[in-house]
């Protein structure tokens, strides 16, 4: 399914990235980097609006020849990145949606911990299997 | 006319093409009023009503009038919507004076007419003749006719329209025929739809008459048209539809229906309804892509196969046309490639687009189409030349660009280059890979192969098309130039990138430029030309630095190092490396690698010495801690000091480091208190190990990469008393943080780290560096005192320094020097004198060796002892407190010198012993005169202080003690507070007299008081001490006091005063066994006038005739006094007076009630003359008034000696007594006077005045008697007073 999931901090570092493992790493940490060029102008283009409409989900960030790349912002201006196979045609929006939802449910479970230190990387086994499923659904 | 041999008009697809309507009937009257009707029916527009609940649209209708033919009815099965005609007009007109031409042209119809079989629609124009008989004999059947041919094409839209000219009518006045022609019509051809004829009247004139027919002409028109569109096109929809339906059928063919469903969108689009139109074709794109996928997902449709043939032909996207005829022959003729039908397609939906005006959905469209066809072509693995796709793309890209550039001016594009970007970066980035693939880039050029290749994709691309031929810039010519060889694919590829660039920065696409970027500088070293690639990796390594990308840091340093090598650049290079090398995202190999290029380059560089290279250490190896020993991090002056850091290698292999050194900043701060030995073997109790914090390298670097803070606490003292004057926190290295940052300093330069050169450096060499933690040890022996700051590590490998410019926390040790001192301090809170107490000695031998008979020599004070026991041990501790050894201590008294044998101590050593002092009461404490309360103050011979009731007197000895050190003695004050307080007291009972001894032990011991005596050490034989103590010893508790009294007896008249000595032995009530007797403790003190001279007795009579007295009522207060001796030696003084050998003396007494019990009445005062006899007694009667009822006291009877103004003596009264006196001063002058009782008047005015007033004036003064001459019989005397009977209302008057 996903085959690169990010979440990266507000000042654009990245707090987790994994990708498929049979896949160049470096890849899509240049993908996801890039991507966050279109993340910002969506937020700051439409920040007003998303904020009152509370639409976390910033779509379609840009598509690539073999891949897509969706981007998600929670309210604390943490961005969530994935990146999907272009072949996969059968991944609909809105399952890109409950996608995003899934991990955004997983990363506030992180920040609950209160051994978690906001900005660190994050190391949680939980999150890192949310991240698993969501790679493994498909492939 | 030329009709029915003449081909059909072609069809024109542009945007030309309109409904078609057709005309029969009478040609001439058509063509007379065609202007106005081409010019009138699109001017107002009409409601579309549209079937499948799809939104009312208000439209401009426009038609293609045409002369009716019947090949352009539509034969069964023909599904072209465009030739459709949607309505047929005949026209005709009401009356017609000449045989007009239209008249052959409805006969040369009538012709067609035997084809008519059935006629649904027509508009009969009949311009009517005015007789019937024309219209029977020539239009009826001209109608007849067309309608027959409509009815068999089954075409139910017609209309027919019948001119009638105002001006014939006029002359005819006959409106009955015409009014039948236009009836018989609508009865011979609209049975029930009589609406389908419609009269125009005077089309060509200009009358209200006139404008009301064209409008009633044009409504029906425009209406019947709609309804034909909604009647066709709902049909033609349906039957797609069905169509549709059949897609799953063995024989459906997507072309087919693709053409089918064009032909609507055509339809659409004729009528300006491009939403409609664009619909269509989104339609079509989906179904195909949903094919596809399907098709991917294994349920393969059979015509798919079709488009899965080999790509032959990649000519990229053709949109300068509105309609790609070629293409779509293509289509139509199912020979289509995938590539073929996407661009035909996206072409379409291109042309709509633009109309719509959104050529920005075109530029997004593009990109996803691109994206799509290259992964449908990979889905349905259909075979692709290498580098077609790209060639494809690429000419694709272009022509997207080019056509939107076409269509919008520059302002536009530019504010919308988000969305024009991403066709510019793809299109680069296919034409790198087509470079790459083709060995373009390379630096020798294109091999065979590669020629090969450019040949065969060139061929692809076919011949250029005629649109673009003239087009200097085609992306066609573009491509074909960029091929052909290495320098124009080079130009091409740079505008390129350049442009990608230049747009991604100035929309903010800071990142996406940087990626760009570094495609660009690959192509940079592809060519062999780092330094032009340097850039563009600097750039983007600073991006990915700021914010902290692990992995693009790494690579882009990969490349940064490979440029940096190329380029010369030593000593980035050799910086970059070490971060390399200490990369864990590396391999393990080619971290070593970049270790060994380190290592290597130090060793090539051994023999040229002097040249320095200075990298930052944090990417070599990591401090993480740094432990002193001693721990405390404080040393003497030569003692020694060792650090011992923990380095941690990041290097992937062991290095052997020739040095490692630690550059230490020196400063002596000398007025410092905290600087001093004291201080700081004391205060500085740090385990001696700092830790380092650890750089978090993932995490971004801070943007502003600022040395840490380097924070000291500040306190400032005032030089006179040491007080603290102001505190505050200092930052020593303010010169670094307020620096101007360099704008363009790059974050790999080492601008930051500067080698400092100090005096004072730690060193430790020849140590090899283990990958992890390793430790290393400094040694130094401390010189100079004063604080010592580490500031900079370096490691030295060859000439290459590696160097942590700065340690924070900041670390320091302090070395101090110490003068040898000796310090005497009690072991309790403060020493009590006559009693052992234990005093420490503390020498402190600082810079001086205690050698073995080194001794201290105290000159023995008087009355202090020190007390030597056998066994007396030191104990020697080293300055930090930790026990070193302990040694027996001799210590030896003569006379004068107490002389202490020291153990021998090394320097810096603490040696500390306690001893034993004894302070002797030395000589007896002497009391002076009793107070008038019986009280002595105690004043010691020596120093004493006495400050509150509660506080022991103290004495102070001074011991002077010669140290081995020194040739000057060190005097030393012990103070030693006596614990008891005494004082003594008279008593009298008539001329009894008794002396009390009060003992107050005001220590925190107990003590046990014995032999209590008091002597009389002039030993007076008149006189005797007889004690009437209890037995001894007593005892004494802290805080507590006791008493002795002794009587004193005398056989002959007693001496005017009496020297008395108390002595106390007194020892500690637990202290055990005392080693030696102790001197009792003595009180001296003096009794003056003790004899009593004068008996007062006073007595309070009830009223005659009552038992009691009575609150209100007077009483009689009877005084007497009584002498009690003859002429003493104490009376001789100015009041006695001498007459006939009598003596008297005067005296004052006064009666004074302190507790207002008592109203006296009258004189509460006066003066008596008393002779001086035994036995004379004065009385004197006064009234008092009892205020209160019960047992009262009496009031004071005071007595005082009435002295002469003319003595020299000073009043012997206190203020106080002048206060009480109440009144008396002034009195006193007058005498006598029996008015004196104005006391309570004259109270606060008269005192107030008293002390200055009397001084000049010659006045009798007053002295007090001595206690113990004055006896009060009456003196605790009460008397019983029953309240009055209506104590009520008590009225007391006092006079």
């Amino acid at each position: 399914m996903a085959v690169c999931v990010a979440v990266i901090a507000k000042e654009n570092y990245p707090l987790y990235i994994r990708s498929a493992p049979t896949e160049n790493e470096l890849k899509f940490h240049y993908m996801v980097h890039t991507s966050l060029d279109v993340v910002d102008e969506k937020i700051s283009a439409m920040g007003k609006a998303l904020v009152d409409q509370r639409e976390l989900y910033l779509g379609l960030l840009y598509p690539t020849e073999d891949y897509k790349v969706y981007g998600y912002v929670t309210n604390s201006k943490v961005k969530f990145v994935m990146v999907v196979d272009s072949s996969n045609t059968a991944l609909r929006d809105n399952e890109i949606r409950s996608m995003f939802r899934k991990l955004h449910n997983s990363y506030t479970d992180v920040m609950c911990n209160p051994f978690y230190n906001p900005g660190d990387r994050i190391q949680s086994r939980a999150f890192d299997s949310t991240v698993t499923s969501m790679m493994i659904q498909v492939c | 006319m030329d009709a029915p041999e003449a081909p059909l008009p072609p069809v024109i697809y542009t945007m030309e093409n309109k409904p078609i309507v057709t005309c029969a009937g009478d040609q001439n009257l058509f063509t007379s009023i065609y202007p106005t009707l081409s010019q009138q029916l699109p001017r107002e527009p009409m409601e579309w009503r549209r079937s499948y609940g799809r939104a009312p649209k208000m439209i401009h209708l426009e038609s293609n009038f045409v002369q009716f033919k019947e090949e352009l009815l539509p034969k069964d099965g023909n599904k072209a919507l465009l030739t459709f005609p949607f309505l047929h007009i005949y026209w005709t007109e009401c009356c017609l004076l000449k045989m007009s031409p239209s008249f052959e042209t409805s006969i040369t119809y009538a012709r067609y007419s035997g084809h008519f079989s059935s006629v649904n629609s027509c508009l009969f124009c009949a311009k009517t003749r005015l007789d019937t008989e024309v219209y029977k004999a020539t239009v009826k059947d001209d109608l007849t006719k067309w309608q027959n041919v409509l009815k068999a094409h089954s075409s139910v839209d017609w209309l027919i329209v019948v001119v009638e000219n105002d001006a014939k009518k006029k002359n005819k006045t006959n409106i009955l025929p015409r009014t039948s022609i236009v009836d018989k019509i609508r009865n011979d051809f609209c049975n029930k739809q009589s609406d389908r004829c419609v009269v125009l009247s005077d089309p060509l004139k200009d009358s209200s008459r006139t404008q009301e027919s064209w409008n009633a002409f044009l409504t029906k028109l425009r209406t019947s048209l709609l309804m034909s569109f909604t009647k066709n096109l709902g049909k033609f929809e349906d039957d797609m539809r069905t169509l549709r339906e059949k897609r799953t059928e063995p024989g459906w063919s997507f072309c087919d229906y693709f053409m089918v469903q064009e032909e609507l969108a055509f339809v659409f689009e004729m009528l300006q309804q491009f939403e409609d139109a664009l619909v269509q074709y989104d339609e079509l794109d989906a179904l195909f892509s949903q094919y596809v996928v399907n098709f991917g997902a294994g349920d393969g449709a059979n015509w798919l196969t079709f488009f899965c043939q080999p790509v032959k032909s990649w000519n990229g996207l053709i949109l300068r046309k509105p309609i790609d005829m070629e293409k779509r022959e293509l289509i139509q003729r199912q020979e289509a490639t995938l590539l073929d039908l996407r661009s035909y397609l996206f072409s379409r939906q291109c042309t709509l687009l633009l109309f719509l005006q959104r050529p920005w959905e075109v530029a997004q469209r593009a990109l996803e189409l691109l994206h799509g066809c290259v992964q449908e072509l990979k889905l349905l693995e259909v075979s692709v030349p290498p580098g077609a796709l790209d060639c494809w793309v690429f000419l694709s890209c272009l022509e997207v660009l080019q056509r939107i550039e076409g269509c919008c001016d520059r302002a536009q594009i530019d504010s919308n280059i988000a969305h024009t970007v991403g066709l510019w970066s793809y299109a680069t980035e296919k034409l790198k890979s087509l470079g790459y693939l083709c060995g373009l880039v390379s630096e020798k050029g294109p091999n065979s192969e590669d020629l090969n290749r450019i040949v065969d994709l060139l061929a692809g691309l076919g011949a250029e098309r005629p649109e673009t031929a003239n087009t200097a810039q085609s992306p066609y010519k573009k491509l074909k130039e960029a091929l052909s060889s290495v320098e124009a694919f080079e130009k091409h590829y740079l505008d390129l990138s350049h442009a990608a660039i230049e747009m991604h920065t100035s929309i903010g696409r800071l990142r996406s430029a940087k990626f760009v970027g570094k495609d660009l500088a690959e192509f940079y070293m592809r060519k062999k030309s780092p330094q032009k690639a340097e850039v563009y990796l600097q750039g983007a390594l600073k991006n990915y630095l700021a914010e902290g990308w692990a992995l693009p840091i790494t690579h882009t340093r990969k490349q940064l190092a490979e440029c940096q090598k190329h380029l010369g650049q030593t000593e980035n290079y050799l910086q970059t490396s070490s971060l390399l090398a200490s990369d864990h995202h590396l391999t393990e190999d080619e971290r070593k690698h970049f270790c060994r290029e380190i290592l290597s380059f130090a060793s090539r560089q051994t023999d040229s010495p002097g040249q320095k290279i200075v990298l930052p250490l944090h990417c070599f190896a990591q401090l993480r801690d740094l432990h002193f020993t001693p721990s405390n991090a404080v040393v003497h002056v030569g003692g020694v000091l060792s650090v011992e850091i923990t380095l941690c290698s990041q290097m992937p292999m062991p290095v052997h480091v020739e040095q490692v050194a630690i550059n230490v900043h020196f400063s002596i701060e000398k007025n410092n208190y905290r600087k001093t030995a004291e201080w700081l073997t004391k205060h500085k109790t740090s385990n001696g190990t700092i830790n380092f914090p650890t750089e978090t390298s993932p995490l971004p670097v801070p943007q502003n990469n600022l040395p840490a803070l380097e924070l000291y606490e500040m306190f400032e003292r005032s030089p006179s008393d040491n007080s603290l004057n102001t505190t505050g926190i200092i930052c020593k290295n303010v010169h670094m943080l307020l620096r101007r940052q360099e704008s363009s300093t790059s974050l790999e330069t080492s601008s930051g780290v500067a080698l400092e050169d100090g005096a004072h450096v730690l060193k430790c060499s020849g140590v090899t560096l283990e990958p992890g933690a390793n430790r290393i040890t400094f040694r130094t022996q401390a010189r100079e005192p004063g604080t010592y700051t580490l500031r900079q590590l370096c490691a030295s490998v060859g000439p290459v320094r590696f160097v942590l410019p700065h340690l924070y926390p900041p670390v320091q040790y302090d070395v101090y020097s110490q003068e040898p001192q000796l310090r005497v301090e009690p072991l309790a809170d403060s020493l009590l004198a006559g009693i052992p107490q234990k005093v420490k000695f503390t020498v402190t031998t600082g810079h001086y060796t205690v050698k073995n008979g080194d001794s201290l020599q105290l000159s023995n004070a008087e009355a202090m002892l020190i007390l030597c026991h056998a066994e007396n041990r030191a104990v020697i501790y080293s300055n930090t407190r930790e026990k070193a050894s302990d040694a027996l201590l001799r210590v030896q008294s003569s006379d004068k010198v107490t002389s202490i044998s020291l153990p021998a101590a090394p320097a810096y050593h603490v040696i500390e012993f306690e001893l034993e002092v004894l302070s002797l009461p030395s000589a007896p404490v002497t009391g002076g005169e009793s107070s008038v309360l019986g009280m002595t103050e105690s004043h010691g011979k020596h120093k004493d202080t006495q400050k509150a009731g509660q506080c022991m007197a103290t004495t102070d000895h001074k011991v002077s003690i010669d140290c081995p050190w020194s040739i000057y003695s060190t005097v030393i004050a012990l103070t030693f507070s006596v614990p008891f307080r005494t004082t003594h007291s008279l008593l009298s009972a008539g001329t009894r007299k008794y002396i009390q001894v009060c003992v107050q032990n005001l220590s925190e011991l107990d003590f046990e008081l014995s032999d209590g005596h008091l002597v009389d050490p002039d030993s007076n034989a008149d006189l005797r001490l007889v004690p009437l103590n209890a037995k001894s010893p007593q005892h004494i508790h802290s805080k507590q006091s006791v008493f002795f009294v002794w009587e004193l007896k005398w056989t002959r008249e007693p001496p005017p005063s009496l020297r008395c000595r108390f002595s106390v032995g007194s020892s500690p009530a637990s202290g055990g066994r005392l080693s030696i007797p102790l001197k009792p403790y003595t009180y001296e003190f003096r009794v003056e006038n003790f004899f009593t001279l004068y008996n007062v007795r006073a007595e309070i009579l009830p009223p005659s005739g009552t038992e009691h007295c009575r609150t209100g009522s007077l009483c009689s207060l009877e005084v007497s006094i009584t002498r009690l001796s003859d002429l003493l030696e104490v009376d001789k003084d100015e009041a006695l007076t001498e007459s006939d050998e009598y003596f008297s003396t005067k005296l004052m007494y006064e009666v004074v009630d302190n507790s207002s019990n008592w109203a006296v009445c009258g004189k509460s005062s006066g003066v008596i003359s008393m002779p001086v006899a035994a036995r004379a007694t004065h009385r004197v009667h006064m009234e008092v008034m009892p205020l209160f009822a019960g047992y009262l006291p009496l009031p004071d009877v005071r007595l005082f000696k009435y002295l002469p103004h003319h003595s020299a003596h000073s009043s012997q009264l206190d203020a106080d007594s002048w206060i009480e006196s109440d009144g008396l001063s002034v009195d006193k002058h007058v005498d006598e006077q029996p008015d004196g009782g104005g006391g309570g008047r004259c109270r606060g005015s008269a005192h107030l005045a008293s002390g200055g007033e009397h001084r000049g004036l010659p006045m009798p003064r007053l002295q007090a008697l001595p206690p113990g001459q004055v006896f009060n019989a009456s003196v605790g005397t009460q008397v019983l007073v029953i309240p009055s009977k209506d104590d009520h209302v008590l009225e007391v008057s006092v006079t």
